[in-house]
């Protein structure tokens, strides 16, 4: 009994005290954590093992997002920027055959780097001002930079990125131990899986920690009403500028990861509005506020990406006949759908599947 | 504010144009300048509504683009549908086609402007959180029905046939249509400060943008006002949409992105909520757009944010700051 007691204050311990807050939601995430970490044995297959790797890093990604658009109330544009700076990182070394773990270890941290001397170059000129202008500002900044990086060939390659290869403990040709384990050949594609879920799992417990700490509640504060925060003493400015600052490093360390993922990256890859639109989603579906929340709105996400294009092409085929119907469900138009569906989110559902969740358990309570 | 500071957002267009000319020929800085002072004036049509929107009902919304594209679109199809007056040999012939455009395109996005303030701006009052996250998804939606309407390929858009090609005085090139687009920017820009200046609503206008509570509590809708005002925004964005259409000739749906950002530049510089602001600052986006693309091409998009950061550093609130209270 007391080992219990102890055990669940560790575990309490790990996520710093903040549950996902309802029944349903803990067994959603403790579903999502045991799939993740048994992915390469339970879902075996490249395709999926694939896809349960762009779970991992989007789980990271949308929870950096929700740092600022859930905690401190701010809406940046320039995330997939952050997330494009830490692929490129990790891609640039590696691209110009220096392969070694010297070489990621550098390029991510490089690219952490840049991606926080940015952040905080447009938290200090535009959260100075007016908030909205931070909206705008990152806007423009993030189409300069998507700019730049198809101009600039020789650093970037361009419109076509780069390709590269991995050190050999992750490429496809290593082998862990040289039986197979549980039916599974523990190769470079499992190290690289659990490489990518280690490095996720940790970042996203770094964030749990940061939200529930004093700052994360100061963030919280400014969300709701900036002007007491900041005449109780806080300088708003400076902790608006450390969230974007903080959620652009973890956005470029799981730019890094999805390098190690694709073992390319590009302009299309990393940086497109499309992914900003995708993460949008991500944190509105799952709960803004929440961390929960958007871990399980990255694997909706991804998940049905994974499948919405054929359903989309299934209900093209079957509206043939149908004039201007079949151009709706063409499967290019999925932005169209996740736009819809975006809106509907934001207008029927705002506080999203944990948020909402969490409501049911106070009013009950 | 001293009479010096008041003045000093003035000097910068001249200033800036002055600077150009010794960086090139006097030809190409004429017609660089041109053409320039004719971007400006397309932009000043696309950007007017939002400045005016966000100043009235502190609104941004950020799928004013999709009406720029959705006029843009209309221009497709009506100058291809008036073909016979678009190929006439006949200057009033050409005009008359632009004209109808022009109309078509106002009336058009105009009513999906009521529609949209009706069905997605109404519900968002007050949170720019909302307005933000829900004008985005607007953004895509419009811009990917457009695709589904008009196709993904990019359009040709059929340029009246005396308003192509140039003049050329003192060795000087000069783009008719663009003349043309000074015209009708200038008629336009008259038109509002007439009507913001001159008329009761254009004050009841005024008053709303400054304080909006106390209009309300001598008894004005200003709710009633702001629609209107929304309305004629969109208009004037599907009439830049046409005017963009026609000087670009080619277009696809990456256009309403493009002009996101270059209008929100355009009214960060001038300071939300200021017509005059969004005029000077258009004039500035275009003049600085058209002078780095002769004289450094690659880095055309970096210079327009270039100047937006330069003036945020010396105007934190753009250079015509509206009072607000």
């Amino acid at each position: 009994m007391r080992f219990a007691t102890r055990l669940h204050g560790g575990a309490l311990r790990i996520i710093s005290g903040d549950r996902p807050g309802h029944p349903i939601a803990s067994a959603l995430v403790i579903a999502l954590l045991l799939g993740l970490a048994a992915a390469p044995f339970v879902f075996p297959g490249t395709r999926s093992m694939a896809a349960a790797a762009r779970i991992c890093i989007f789980v990271v990604l949308a929870a950096s997002y929700d740092m600022l658009l859930g905690y401190t109330g701010i809406v940046s544009f320039a995330h997939t920027m952050f997330f494009a700076i830490g692929a490129y990182g990790v891609a640039i070394p590696l691209a110009r055959g220096w392969v070694g773990w010297d070489a990621v270890l550098f390029g991510t941290v490089c690219g952490v780097a840049l991606a926080v001397v940015l952040a905080v170059g447009i938290g200090l000129l535009s959260l100075r001002v007016r908030r909205i202008f931070f909206s705008m500002i990152t806007l423009a900044v993030a189409s300069f930079a998507q700019l730049l990086a198809t101009q600039l060939r020789d650093l970037t390659g361009g419109e076509d990125g780069l390709t590269f290869s991995l050190p050999t403990a992750l490429g496809p040709a290593f082998r862990l131990v040289s039986e197979p384990v549980l039916g599974v050949r523990l190769d470079g594609r499992v190290v690289t899986y659990y490489l990518i879920f280690a490095v996720s799992l940790a970042l996203f417990l770094l964030m749990l920690r940061i939200v529930n700490a004093p700052f994360g509640r100061v963030l919280q504060a400014i969300r709701e009403n900036e002007f007491r925060a900041e005449a109780l003493g806080y300088r708003t400015v400076v902790y608006r500028t450390l969230a974007t600052a903080f959620s652009a490093a973890i956005a470029a360390v799981a730019g890094a990861l999805m390098a190690l993922l694709l073992r390319y990256n590009g302009p299309e890859a990393t940086m497109s509005f499309s992914i900003m639109v995708d993460i949008l989603l991500m944190v509105v579906i799952g709960g803004m506020g929440t961390l929960y929340g958007p871990a399980l709105g990255a694997a909706v996400i991804v998940l049905a990406q994974y499948y919405l294009q054929s359903g989309l092409q299934a209900m093209s085929d079957a509206t043939a006949g149908v004039p201007l119907l079949p151009a709706l469900f063409h499967p290019d138009r999925w932005l169209l759908w996740l736009g819809v569906l975006f809106v509907l989110i934001v207008y029927f559902f705002p506080a999203g599947i944990v948020g909402s969740l969490r409501r049911r358990v106070v009013r009950s309570g | 504010m001293s009479g010096l500071n008041r003045a000093a957002p003035w000097v910068v267009l001249p200033v800036l144009i002055l600077a150009a000319l010794p960086a090139m020929a006097f030809s190409s800085w004429v017609t660089l300048t041109l053409a320039g002072v004719a971007m400006g004036m397309m932009l000043f049509l696309m950007a007017a509504g939002l400045t005016l929107v966000f100043g009235l009902m502190d609104v941004l919304n950020f799928a004013h683009a999709a009406f720029v594209t959705l006029g843009a679109y209309l221009a497709v199809s009506t100058l291809g549908a008036l073909s016979g007056l678009v190929e006439a040999n006949s200057l009033v012939l050409n005009l008359l086609a632009l004209v109808v455009a022009l109309l078509v395109a106002a009336a058009v996005s105009g009513a999906f402007g009521f529609a949209f303030e009706r069905v997605i701006i109404r519900r968002v009052y007050g949170s720019h959180l909302q307005q933000i996250l829900i004008t985005v998804g607007g953004l895509i939606v419009a811009e990917q029905l457009l695709v589904v309407v008009w196709g993904a390929e990019p359009l040709h858009v059929a340029k009246p046939l005396l308003l192509r090609g140039s003049f050329i005085i003192g060795g000087a090139a000069i783009e008719k249509y663009r003349v043309v687009a000074v015209g009708l920017g200038l008629l336009v820009f008259a038109a509002m400060h007439l009507v913001l200046n001159r008329t009761r609503i254009g004050l009841l206008i005024r008053a709303g943008v400054e304080n909006r509570e106390m209009v309300e509590a001598l008894g004005f809708r200003v709710r009633r006002l702001f629609v209107g005002v929304f309305v004629a925004g969109t208009a004037l964005a599907g009439i830049g949409g046409v005017m963009w259409a026609v000087y670009q000739e080619l277009i696809t749906t990456a256009i309403g992105a493009d002009m996101t950002i270059l209008m929100f530049i355009v009214v960060i510089i001038g300071g939300l909520g200021s017509v005059t602001g969004c005029f000077v600052g258009a004039m500035l986006v275009g003049l600085v757009a058209n002078y780095t693309e002769f004289l450094a091409p690659k880095l055309a998009l970096g210079s327009s944010i270039a100047l937006m950061v330069l003036i945020l550093l010396w105007r934190p609130r753009g250079l015509f700051p509206v009072a607000k209270q």
